[in-house]
């Protein structure tokens, strides 16, 4: 136990005085939040928007009006049925529908509430979602300048609705997706690097002359990781709450238990990769490479798994990030339960159990 | 009275606080083998970097192969030669290819270096092992290549940093017998080494304690100035001085 | 006691780089037993065998009756191991690293600190500063320091003194020589043919192969050549006439002098007379004792 606590203490002071690379892995997931935050949330311009209005009035031609001048919207016209509307908007040719109730002005006069649907086509879901923000802004303002000029309080109720990927707000679909690659990219390359720098630089040599076991230290290695990646996470689910407003719909409790879980076979993905490299340079690569790359591109981060070819579809299935980042959306936004997620959960088990077992295979007791 | 090739005057050179070199003063003649000895981390690295022109001295001044080591500090790179124990040839490489890239980086025509190869080749008895990839070499036979590669531009002084450390007894011997080949053939030699027999094969040997030059002479001078027997007696006497100790 | 039978090493594909071939040895308790020969010669791949890193591809190594390959943990727990490229943290200070390995070997400093007592304390002053920014004597000192911290029964030394000055060198064997008088055995190994006289009991080795192994005064005793200094001035030149002479077997410079292995029938005035005609007239000739490195020469010549 002493060998192990002595062990956990100088691999905390390698990251520690190592400046750079602790400046790094703390300022990932910052960096990475308020790029995808903000940087990716670009102004959209040419929304295509139709309107449906079974009642035409005063009320609801005046904001049509209002959208069909803004700069931002391409004025589709309006359509004559919901049906017509959810072709078009299947065919991709619509970003956006308004759609007012039966009878908008009378309702709004009389109960002092009216309802507008936005429905935005969240195939693309930044552009919808924005899209239906835009629309909101107009609407409320349209609405001030009527309490201004007639003196009645009323509401225009505006329901944001998407559709054809409900839920995929971006911020929903990206953070998950940061939080894969982050842990992915702390665990497995730092863990995978700081074995393999042992090697590099001779000290492997004395400690595999002594008589430390090679479990132990492995063990040991993968404690500091842990602890920062977890902080990472934490840092992650701040950011996105209080700066993306992402919700935490679900248990907190379980929402850890997934993060601790995928932690794990991460930090066992960079023990299975230092057993196969010599050397730090080649341990970057090969986790770049099988880590990272997969991450963003397989594991619906930023490509959505439904829209991906059979063939791809079937290669996400071994990412471990697809696993995590869909439970993730599951606990997190979804705000589901163990009842729910207990297949990703299942398989990040495997994945993980599968990961030791070829690390211990592969681990040496000699040099060569 | 043959040339100077190397002229330093109160050469310094200072880390923060700490003096490294501490104004150091010498001359090299052309064609001379000069040994720079001294105690680890008496300075002897950073002197010759700065001589190399790799390295801005702090104070100081002079001049190596006649150019202003301030000054003109790339012009002295075109005319040294550079091989240490620790760099010298690129391992995954093959005899001939590494010939090829160090006399192209000094510039040598394709028709020169082609030409300088066979004969290089051919004095070294190497020429089965013209295709054989560096790292298959024996330690002695890569120093004695790498001696040759660092000389092949013909340069006016060659730096050798510790080239002998780990070369067996004859092997040794035959690289220092290259050595004054080169010297012959007019290649100031400019050499440190842990060895002190090979103190011995120096035209003069320089001494460094704490970053400088506590003696400087001939071989046999300095054993009858120190009244000692040999080389490594008089590097004991002063090497024990040392305040700076292990820096 | 260390029993070292018939062993075999090759890398390579198909075994191409013979690294050590039926190398056989032993060593009481308490020597110091020097493997000197150039680098490449296989003296690291010894002793990663011995140290239980690698395995041999035949042959037995038996480390105070611990079996290298089927003992390893043993071995591992009774062995100081001091590989040739400095092997300890360079970001960890002198201290945190020697506290580290006395952890590493279930022990404390305190409880084995007479036995470093006189080598920490030279490095003790600095022993805030970083490992990295030690010099090279010093990093040998610390690495010897957390190589002795368990009170190993075999020190294991793989080129302790390679790249330090003849000083540091010099001190370097004094701490070895009392680590023996503590009853350590030691085994360690060598570039520098002028340390043979430090050990006990020397093995050349050479391509993988011992090429002699005694004491040292027993390998200079079974020198096989009748040798002599020659001193003179023109050196260089001075070699080519001596080599030119057909009673001269082998001429090399030692130093300021030249040694030469010569013909029974070679008498010192005739090549005096030899080397007069060639206008060399201040050559003083005598026979001498041969060193370790001439032995060596004569052995691989």
């Amino acid at each position: 136990m002493k060998q192990f606590i002595a062990f956990v203490k100088k691999e905390f002071r390698h990251i520690i005085r190592d400046n750079r690379t602790l400046l790094i892995i703390l300022g990932m997931p910052v960096v990475e939040i308020l790029l995808f935050g903000f940087a990716v949330n670009m102004e959209v311009q040419n929304i295509r928007v139709a309107v449906y209005d079974p009642t035409p009035d005063a009320f609801t031609t005046g904001i049509a009006e209002r959208i069909r001048q803004n700069s931002y919207f391409n004025y589709r016209g309006s359509v004559q049925t919901m049906d017509e509307m959810e072709e078009s908007m299947r065919k991709g040719e619509l970003d956006l529908a308004v759609v007012f109730q039966q009878n908008f002005q009378e309702e709004l006069v009389h109960s002092g509430e009216a309802d507008v649907q936005l429905l935005s086509n969240s195939s693309d879901p930044n552009r919808g979602s924005i899209a239906a923000t835009y629309a909101t802004a107009i609407i409320a303002g349209f609405q001030r300048e009527q309490t201004d000029l007639i003196q009645i309080p009323f509401q225009i109720q505006t329901e944001n609705r998407m559709i054809y990927n409900p839920l995929m707000k971006s911020s929903y679909m990206f953070v998950p997706g940061i939080m894969g690659l982050v842990l992915m990219i702390i665990c497995t390359i730092m863990t995978s690097v700081s074995i393999v720098r042992e090697k590099e630089r001779g000290t492997m040599e004395v400690l595999l002359a002594s008589p430390l076991k090679q479990g132990t230290m492995i063990f040991a290695k993968t404690i500091p990781y842990m602890v920062i990646s977890f902080i990472d996470f934490v840092i992650i689910l701040l950011l996105s709450y209080f700066v993306l407003d992402v919700p935490v719909n679900g248990s907190l409790l379980l929402l850890f238990f997934v993060a601790i879980l995928y932690i794990t076979l991460t930090l066992s993905y960079g023990l299975t990769v230092s057993t196969l490299v010599d050397k730090q340079v080649n341990a970057v690569i090969f986790s770049a490479i099988t880590a990272m790359i997969p991450v963003l591109m397989l594991s619906g981060m930023i490509f959505p798994v439904d829209n991906m070819p059979g063939a791809l579809q079937a290669l996400s299935a071994i990412v471990p990030a697809r696993w995590f980042i869909e439970a993730v959306r599951k606990v997190m936004i979804q705000g589901l339960g163990v009842t729910i997620a207990w297949k990703e959960m299942l398989v990040l088990t495997g994945m993980t159990l599968f990961l030791l077992g070829v690390t211990i295979m592969k681990t040496k007791k000699r040099l060569e | 009275m043959s040339k100077k090739v190397i002229e330093v005057f109160n050469l310094t050179k200072k880390f923060g606080n700490f003096t490294a070199v501490d104004r150091i003063s010498f001359d090299v003649k052309e064609g001379e083998i000069f040994g720079f000895l001294g105690a680890n981390g008496a300075g002897k690295t950073t002197a010759m970097q700065m001589l190399c022109g790799i390295s801005m001295p702090t104070a100081g001044e002079g001049t190596v192969a006649g150019y202003d080591i301030i000054k003109e500090n790339e012009r002295i790179k075109r005319n040294i030669g550079y091989m240490s124990q620790k760099f010298s040839l690129y391992e995954d490489l093959k005899v001939w290819e590494n010939i090829r890239l160090f006399g192209g980086i000094y510039g040598l025509s394709d028709k020169t270096i082609a030409e300088k190869t066979n004969e290089l080749l051919k004095q070294l008895d190497f020429e089965q092992e013209r295709n054989t990839l560096v790292k298959y070499l024996p330690l002695g036979w890569k120093q004695k290549l790498a001696f040759s590669v660092a000389i092949f531009h013909e340069p006016r002084i060659v730096f050798l940093d510790e080239p002998t450390g780990g070369v067996d007894p004859a092997m040794r011997r035959q690289f220092w017998e290259m050595i004054y080949d080169a010297a012959d053939r007019g290649i100031t030699v400019f050499v440190t080494t842990h060895y002190m027999d090979e103190a011995e094969y120096c035209n003069r040997v320089s001494i460094m304690v704490d970053g400088r030059i506590d003696a400087l002479d001939t071989p046999a001078e300095l054993r009858r100035r120190f009244s000692a027997d040999s080389m490594d007696e008089v590097f004991r006497q002063l090497a024990r001085k040392a305040k700076r100790g292990d820096q | 006691m260390i029993e070292v039978k018939d062993l075999h090493k090759s890398y390579g594909r198909q075994g191409k780089v013979n690294a050590l071939n039926s190398i056989s040895f032993t060593v009481d308790d308490g020597e110091i037993f020097g493997v000197i020969g150039p680098d490449g010669a296989g003296k690291s791949s010894l002793f990663r065998i011995l140290a239980s890193l690698i395995l041999p591809d035949s042959g037995s190594a038996i480390m105070n009756g611990h079996d290298v390959v089927k003992d390893y943990r043993k071995i591992r727990q009774i062995i100081g191991y001091m590989p040739g490229r400095f092997s300890l943290y360079q970001d960890l200070s002198v201290e945190e690293n020697l506290v580290f390995f006395a952890t590493l070997f279930n022990t404390t400093v305190e409880e084995n600190y007479h036995l470093i007592k006189d080598i920490y304390q030279q490095i003790e002053p600095f022993k805030k500063r970083r490992a990295g920014a030690l010099s090279g004597g010093m990093k040998q000192k610390l690495a010897l320091s957390c190589a002795l911290i368990h009170k190993p029964e075999i020190l294991i030394l793989d080129e302790p003194t390679t790249g330090v000055d003849p000083v540091s060198r010099k001190e370097f064997w004094d701490m070895l020589g009392r680590l023996k008088e503590q009853g350590i055995t030691i085994l360690v190994s060598t570039a520098y043919m002028d340390e043979a006289s430090r050990c006990d009991r020397i093995a050349l080795i050479r391509e993988g192969e011992f090429i002699g192994s005694d004491t040292p005064q027993g390998i200079i005793d079974d020198y096989p050549e009748i040798l002599w200094a020659v001193e003179g001035t023109g050196m260089s030149a001075l070699l080519g006439e001596l080599r030119a002479h057909d009673k001269v077997k082998s001429s090399f410079a030692f130093g300021d002098k030249i040694h030469i292995t010569v013909e029974k029938s070679l008498q010192t005035e005739e090549l005096k007379r030899y080397l007069a005609n060639k206008k060399f007239n201040d050559v003083r000739i005598a026979p001498i004792a041969p060193t370790v490195e001439d032995c060596f020469m004569a052995l691989t010549s």
